[in-house]
């Protein structure tokens, strides 16, 4: 039986928590918290009725019919995240947190962000529990997602523009990590993925666990059995965690978590932790980092602001060692093409992350038989990232 | 005798406390902080913790992640403070504890690390982000090399755990001053005292006390009853002002000193104790 994270937060050799000992109360407090509520059915049942009656959910898995023709090969369903309020997966994740902080006691939450999509699901539901926002977002990704920064701005949230190191995700991390050691009495973490330190990775992917968990149902309706593969974008992973997690032990469902290769993995301009990286410690847990011989943190690339991250989830790095999911990479040109081809087909503009986990699907469902299914998480709406497409193509809005 | 119980113990028979000033190595470069290692002996220090350069130092305010930056723009290396170490040792027996992030550690390997760094003459190891749970691949290490893991204890560590991080704790005890990064706040010497003297109870080896010391007052203040004061982002800024100027030297041993009359100022209120 897959039984992972064990009781210290670990991943076999992944995971953990390397933090600041000012911060180690915090998360024993917040472990206890969480393990307190995931046992308590009337915590499930609020989780449930905010998923249902305020996120939107269940989310549809749509049958991509048009795509399924195109490319002459296995069946493709999309896990339709893009559907749920905000456009993405992450408020699964933000409405379960900011539960979890409104029992614990706490009235400000912070979150890091990368293409803003966890940072408004954090503003979201802090104004739907009242309750103090700051996000932390470098830069370079403030200029990239102008338009999900406002969208804090309206939520209430205070945006802190960060421009050390990069100016992108991995900054903002550490930015969110030093405001929570100065402030961890009275401030809740908002984590937006299946990083940081124990029991982060968990609990992340125990909030998000709800999208494999219908698609589970869904193919079993349409399909009457499980899916052949199952495919999600990477960065921190957390909406391929939840996809994944649910179908750990079917061991005829392939894994397959898609890593940002940006200019190619070979160029050095990309965020294929996994693919290209080797093991290390950042932000909290022992996972793959890009990084160099020296322990020196890597810059990351990727034309997606929400992949451009030197890390992975520290249980996507154990599934990889132990081979139960695979991880490939898609390059920022076969992400755009794939962003083109979903729109122009289906009438669905996907993320430009999400069109990572698309691109893997036009190249491998050509050589699967019309009898293999595939799933395959839409993970956000493409809405934020026109202006990066735009720009991509050459063209002046 | 270790390096860092002699010098405690030398301390707490003149009834004096330690200055511990903290420098970023290879900040503007390794032959600066070589020199300036015996620069902040000559003008009183007690004991160097020297900073290992990372990307990402994430429990560092402004001031020591602009210092990791320049030491890391100046070709900084794990082996090159290494040895910069052994060639300061080789003039001076002041205790030397390395003090940074895991990852430039593990990558260097822990092994390899504690060897290396015992035969450089390092004798202790603070890494901020390692805290003893996740200790165990290196801890064995450095026990066997005599190096000291020097722990940290937070104003939010719970007591039961204070107490069995304290009763274990090698070399000193690094009590951090407040919740916060390095360099954020004024440290107020008054609302630690309790603490730190609690800790002195349960500790085995003296208590230093760092974050938010930045002038000889607050050392003088903090030093009335803790046994070591740290000051790391306000001697660094001195660094980052005066890096390349010929005036650096005179800089720092002036502030050095500064730091460690106001630490002297307390000799006798509270002798060194343990």
């Amino acid at each position: 039986m897959y039984d992972f994270p064990d009781s210290r937060g670990h991943f076999g050799p992944f995971g953990g928590r390397y933090v600041a000992e000012t911060l180690m109360p915090a998360l024993f407090d917040l472990e206890k918290a969480y393990l307190e509520i995931s046992a308590d059915p009337a915590f499930h049942a609020e989780f449930d009725s905010y998923l249902h009656q305020y996120v939107g959910r269940p989310s549809p898995l749509y049958f991509a019919r048009r795509l399924t023709d195109h490319l002459g090969g296995a069946k493709i369903y999309l896990k339709r995240e893009d559907l749920n309020h905000t456009g993405a997966h992450k408020v699964n994740n933000t409405v379960g947190q900011a539960l979890l902080a409104r029992r614990m006691g706490k009235r400000k939450v912070i979150a890091e962000t990368g293409a803003g999509q966890h940072g408004v699901a954090t503003a979201t539901v802090a104004a739907l529990f009242d309750m103090e926002c700051e996000v932390f977002m470098g830069t370079e990704d403030i200029r990239r997602q102008s338009l999900n920064v406002f969208r804090m701005k309206l939520l209430g949230a205070k945006v802190h523009g960060v421009t050390s190191g990069t100016a992108t995700l991995k900054d903002a991390m550490n930015d969110a990590l030093r405001h929570w050691v100065t402030h961890v009495r009275d401030t809740f973490y908002v984590i937006g993925t299946v990083a940081g330190p124990h029991p982060y990775p968990m609990m992340v992917r125990d909030f998000q666990a709800v999208i494999g968990r219908e698609t589970r149902q869904q193919i079993l309706a349409a399909e009457g059995r499980l899916p052949d593969f199952a495919v999600a974008c990477v960065g921190g992973g957390s909406n391929a965690m939840g996809l994944f997690y649910p179908f750990i032990e079917d061991a005829s469902v392939r894994l397959v978590g898609v890593e940002a290769a940006g200019l190619g993995v070979d160029s050095g301009k990309h965020a294929a932790s996994i693919g290209a990286g080797s093991v290390g410690v950042l932000h909290g847990n022992k996972t793959y980092l890009l990084q160099n011989s020296e322990g020196q943190i890597e810059h990351a690339h990727s034309i997606s602001a929400g992949l451009d991250y030197p890390g992975i989830g520290p249980e996507h790095a154990h599934l990889a060692d132990i081979g139960r999911a695979e991880y490939v990479s898609i390059t920022d040109e076969e992400a755009l093409q794939a962003f083109q081809l979903l729109t122009r087909l289906e009438g669905i503009i996907p993320a430009l992350e999400s069109s990572h986990a698309i691109a893997q699907v036009v190249k491998a469902a050509p050589a699967l038989s019309s009898d293999k299914v595939i799933v395959v998480c839409l993970s956000g709406r493409g809405d934020k990232d026109i202006h990066t497409v735009a720009e991509a193509m050459g063209v002046e809005l | 005798m270790g390096r860092i119980e002699a010098t405690f113990s030398r301390l707490r028979q003149r009834g004096e406390k330690a200055l511990i000033p903290f420098i970023t190595a290879g900040d503007p470069d390794l032959a600066t902080t070589e020199r300036l290692i015996h620069v902040l002996v000559e003008a009183g220090a007690d004991l160097i913790e020297l900073g290992i350069p990372f990307s990402d130092p994430s429990a560092d305010g402004p001031t020591i992640q602009a210092a990791s930056e320049r030491a890391l723009s100046s070709g900084t290396t794990l082996a090159g403070v290494l040895g910069c170490v052994s060639r300061v040792r080789k003039h001076t027996n002041v205790p030397i504890v390395l003090m940074g992030y895991y990852n430039p550690v593990l990558q260097f390997g822990p092994e390899r690390f504690a060897r290396d760094a015992a035969a450089a003459g390092v004798d202790g190891l603070l890494l901020v982000d390692l805290p003893p749970e996740e200790s165990g691949e290196i801890l064995g290490f450095l026990q066997d090399v005599g190096i000291a893991q020097i722990t940290l204890l937070a104003p939010t560590t719970p007591p039961e755990r204070q107490a069995h991080l304290a009763a274990r704790a090698e070399g000193y005890v690094y009590y951090v001053s407040m919740t916060g990064v390095t360099g954020a706040q004024q440290v107020d010497a008054a609302a630690i005292r309790d603490q730190v003297l609690s800790l002195q109870r349960e500790a085995s080896v003296p208590v230093a006390v760092g974050f938010g010391i930045s002038t000889a007052a607050d050392a003088g203040a903090v030093a009335a009853f803790a046994d070591a004061v740290v000051v790391g982002s306000a001697l660094v800024k001195v660094i980052a002002a005066y890096s390349g100027t010929t005036e650096l030297e005179a800089q720092v041993a002036e502030f050095a000193a500064a730091l460690k009359e106001g630490v002297r100022s307390q000799s006798g209120v509270a002798a060194c104790r343990v």
